[in-house]
């Protein structure tokens, strides 16, 4: 846990003293991602160093796991800290082994367990030991310095990690590789961890809450979700974007939002049954499975009603399907393309687990709103 | 006090050998541009031919000035010219390769590979590069190059003084000969003024066939 | 690559050198059979200059270079750097005569002068090797929980290694290049061989020290090359 009490930092420059952070509350909670958000020159990344004590504060505290850190020595303290930088920082002159346990080194780790750790930690991030331990960090791609960057973060198992703008050196499609990465190892390791970024996709898919800073001073500090329903001022609404709700749809996966996974009808089944739950329903169209449930096909309604026969006559394919452990945005997406209101769900192995109309995402989207007007009307 | 009355005593002295002095180190240097800079070309033409040619050139820096002016004696004194302005010539020229070739080696290997890309696309021959992108980007690194081999050579000269190429150099060793502190400060001083007015000259011109950088990525 | 190369051509010249000499009626047999115990002689004295001149020079220049590259040395240190760019333009012949003027003939003086030649660029190299460590790494290794003198042994001294050996190697050419020169301030050397061999227009006197003289330069060269080569880490040594 980090917790911030009346942080402030005055720098003192030519042209007078400068307020980069004004009077900062916040905390932290035990095994959360707080992303600080911003645009440049807001404090975030200032904030960020004074808790290691590389930008000391000119006022208020910082309180790590209920410590007050002035009472630790910086040193020792930061060794107790995972510190990763946008520049990632490998130390050209020491492999790979000896750049992640710098840290088990400065600790006075024997020498066996820390080079038995280094081994572990290249595992978990997808890097064969025997082929990178002897390495150097300029015979490593960009993507792999940055794994190394953020194992060398974690190497003696510190609480809390720090972490400025640490994906923002490489390709997109690298990133987006490497934070999902993180965050299944985040699901594991159950880290504190604040981080700096300037890109508000990455603080929504990584961030259990977003701290927005302008001018010093945190304007909000919500999970991302309610900080895009509910910006608390124009400034966040602009900063977020005028498509906020549609950044929500990368917050909701389909599995939240679908429903009816009893509506269906088997292949052999009978048509009648078909239009009877149609008509129940009032759906125009129903989902056709195979034998052991994987959805195979639809029906519409149109093309049914007063025939007589078997539902394989009458069957279309289905233009798309979604997985459930999709995000909503790629589930819109594949309905524009296709040019269709509703999407069947299928899990992993193709079982179908119900299906979502846009109807249902946009009154998911609502949903915020809607509690919103109760409690007040309350 | 000495020293200023014999320097004044002797301007034109001074004005003379300042002269004998810059004439070898230019003449030499003049011809070192016209060989070394094509050279330099050349060899970006094979990455062997490269290695051979900087591996020789700096071989020849390391021999000691002294032992070569030595070495050139018995072989220049063939056609009679073992003492003088023509070993002193030669070895100016020898030195000057190695900073001149290997400056015009690495500026054209250095260029850019998205700007030769950007000639080659709007349609240019290999000899119109270089002569449009590659050479005008390189001239700035070259004459880092050029004012390496002045200043070396400055110093260079002065040793020659002792196989009788006149110069600067002559003030310190009548001095260091007849134990004449007057002659060899003189020397001394006048020889490192015209090496640091000369390494600022031509930095003066380097700056100037420096095109601008670009700003600064300014970093949040 | 760039070593053996050296190393052969080194081979060839001589080779090639001997070749040419032999033909002269075995002119490398005469050298050797009137010189060789004045080459003997001298050649410790020159070693001894190289050797003590150098190795001052290096103990004294790394740690001055260091010291000039702390952060609160940063003011002075611009200055200084200044002054040692136009130290090194002052040609090697100059700070000879000017430390004989002021500290007479002999040993000392010569050593003095060549202390202060080879001094400067190892100086500049070391300041500028260490300044030019990027700033993120020291943030990095701050940020782990180094101390400075942690960060100037782990980090910055050895990514600076490179660069300060590129000076001591600079350095030692100027110095080996400029022994010979020592015999004019009368402190012996194989510069005798050579400056009396060329007074008296003695091809072998002259040939017996300009020899030698040469290929002591690319041995020392040669050495400090091998020692460049593999004492740096492979991270930060562009040579492997």
């Amino acid at each position: 846990m980090i917790r911030m009490e009346n942080l402030t930092k005055v720098f003192d420059t030519p042209g007078g003293d400068v307020t980069a952070v004004n009077n900062v509350n916040m905390e932290v909670p035990a095994g959360e991602i707080c992303i600080l958000l911003g645009p440049s020159g807001c404090g975030k990344t200032t904030t960020l160093k004074m808790i290691n004590g590389l930008i000391p504060k000119s006022a208020g505290k910082i309180f790590i796991d209920g410590k007050d850190t002035d009472t630790v020595n910086p040193v020792q303290l930061r060794r107790n800290i995972g510190y990763v930088i946008q520049q990632i920082g490998l130390f050209p002159n020491m492999t790979i082994e000896d750049n992640i346990c710098v840290v088990p080194d400065l600790l006075g780790w024997e020498k066996a367990k820390s080079r038995k750790r280094a081994a572990e930690l290249l595992e978990l991030v997808n890097l064969v030991p025997s082929a990178f331990l002897k390495r150097y960090p300029k015979e490593l791609s960009g993507g792999q310095q940055q794994r190394v960057g953020v194992i060398r973060a974690l190497a003696a198992d510190p609480p809390v990690l720090l972490m400025d703008e640490p994906f923002g050196a490489i390709d997109p499609i690298n990133r987006a590789v490497i934070q999902d990465e993180f965050l299944k190892m985040q699901k594991e390791l159950k880290k504190t961890i604040m981080f700096v970024s300037h890109d508000i996709d990455e603080a929504i898919k990584m961030a259990d809450k977003v701290a927005i800073f302008k001018d010093g001073i945190l304007e909000q500090y919500s999970a991302p979700d309610d900080l895009l329903a509910r910006p608390t001022n124009d400034f966040i609404a602009s900063f977020l974007g005028q498509d906020r709700t549609l950044k929500r749809l990368s917050l909701l996966s389909v599995g939240d939002v679908k429903f009816g996974e009893e509506y269906k009808v088997h292949g052999e089944g009978d048509l009648a049954n078909a239009i009877g739950q149609m008509k129940e329903l009032g759906h125009q169209n129903i989902v056709v499975t195979g034998p052991q449930g994987r959805a195979r096909a639809f029906l519409h309604l149109n093309d049914i009603l007063g025939k007589k026969g078997v539902i394989e006559e009458y069957r279309q394919a289905l233009p798309a399907v979604a997985n459930v452990k999709e995000d909503l945005k790629t589930a819109v997406s594949t309905m524009f393309r296709h040019d269709v209101s509703w999407l069947a769900c299928v899990d992993d192995d193709g079982f179908y687990k119900g299906y979502i109309t846009q109807k249902a995402i946009s009154h998911a989207l609502s949903a915020i709103y809607r509690d919103e007007k109760q409690n007040t009307l309350r | 006090m000495d020293i200023l009355l014999f320097m004044l005593d002797n301007l034109s002295l001074i004005g003379q050998r300042t002269w004998e002095h810059v004439s070898i180190v230019g003449v030499a240097v003049g011809i070192a541009i016209l060989t070394g800079v094509p050279i330099g070309i050349a060899i970006t033409q094979s990455k062997r031919a490269a290695d051979i040619v900087l591996g020789i050139a700096s071989v020849i820096v390391t021999i000691p000035s002294v032992a070569l002016f030595g070495l050139m004696i018995p072989i220049l004194s063939i056609i009679g010219q073992g003492v003088g302005y023509l070993p002193a010539v030669i070895a100016v020229l020898l030195y000057s390769q190695l900073p001149i070739i290997r400056n015009t080696y690495v500026a054209i290997t250095n260029v850019d590979p998205a700007m030769r890309e950007a000639a080659k696309g709007l349609g240019m021959t290999t000899i119109q590069r270089l002569m449009r992108v590659e050479i005008p980007l390189a001239v700035p690194v070259v004459m880092v190059g050029v004012r390496v081999a002045v200043v070396m050579n400055i110093g260079i000269t002065a040793i020659a003084a002792y196989i009788g190429a006149g110069g600067l150099g002559t003030f310190i060793s009548r001095g260091i000969s007849q134990t004449d502190p007057r002659q060899l400060i003189t020397g001394a001083i006048a020889v490192s003024v015209l090496a640091i007015v000369a390494d600022y000259f031509l930095l003066f011109i380097q700056q100037k066939l420096t095109p601008p950088q670009s700003s600064e990525k300014i970093d949040g | 690559m760039r070593a053996t190369t050296s190393v052969l051509l080194v081979f060839a010249a001589g080779i090639m050198f001997s070749l040419l000499l032999l033909n002269n009626d075995g002119l490398l047999i005469q050298i050797w059979i009137n010189f060789a115990d004045d080459v003997d002689f001298l050649i410790r004295q020159h070693i001894y200059l190289v050797v003590l001149s150098g190795g001052l020079a290096i103990l004294i220049a790394v740690p001055l270079g260091v010291w000039l590259s702390r952060p609160y040395m940063r003011k002075f240190a611009e200055g200084a750097m200044q002054g040692l760019n136009v130290g090194t333009t002052v040609p090697t012949l100059a700070v000879l005569a000017l430390s004989m003027s002021f500290l007479g003939i002999g040993v000392l003086p010569a050593i003095f002068a060549l202390w202060i030649a080879t001094l400067l660029p190892i100086v500049r190299n070391t300041y500028v090797g260490i300044r030019e460590v990027p700033g993120f790494l020291i943030e990095a290794a701050t940020g782990m929980g180094m101390t400075r003198t942690q960060i100037l042994l782990r980090i910055e001294l050895p990514n600076a290694l490179y660069v300060i050996f590129a000076g001591i190697r600079t350095a030692l050419a100027i110095n080996v290049g400029t022994v010979p020169l020592a015999f004019l301030i009368g402190a012996g050397g194989l510069g005798e061989l050579i400056f009396t061999g060329i007074a008296l227009d003695n091809i072998e006197m002259m040939l017996a020290g300009a020899i030698p003289v040469a290929l002591l330069a690319m041995l020392v060269d040669f050495i400090f090359l091998q020692i460049q080569t593999w004492s740096i880490s492979r991270g930060v040594n562009p040579l492997r």
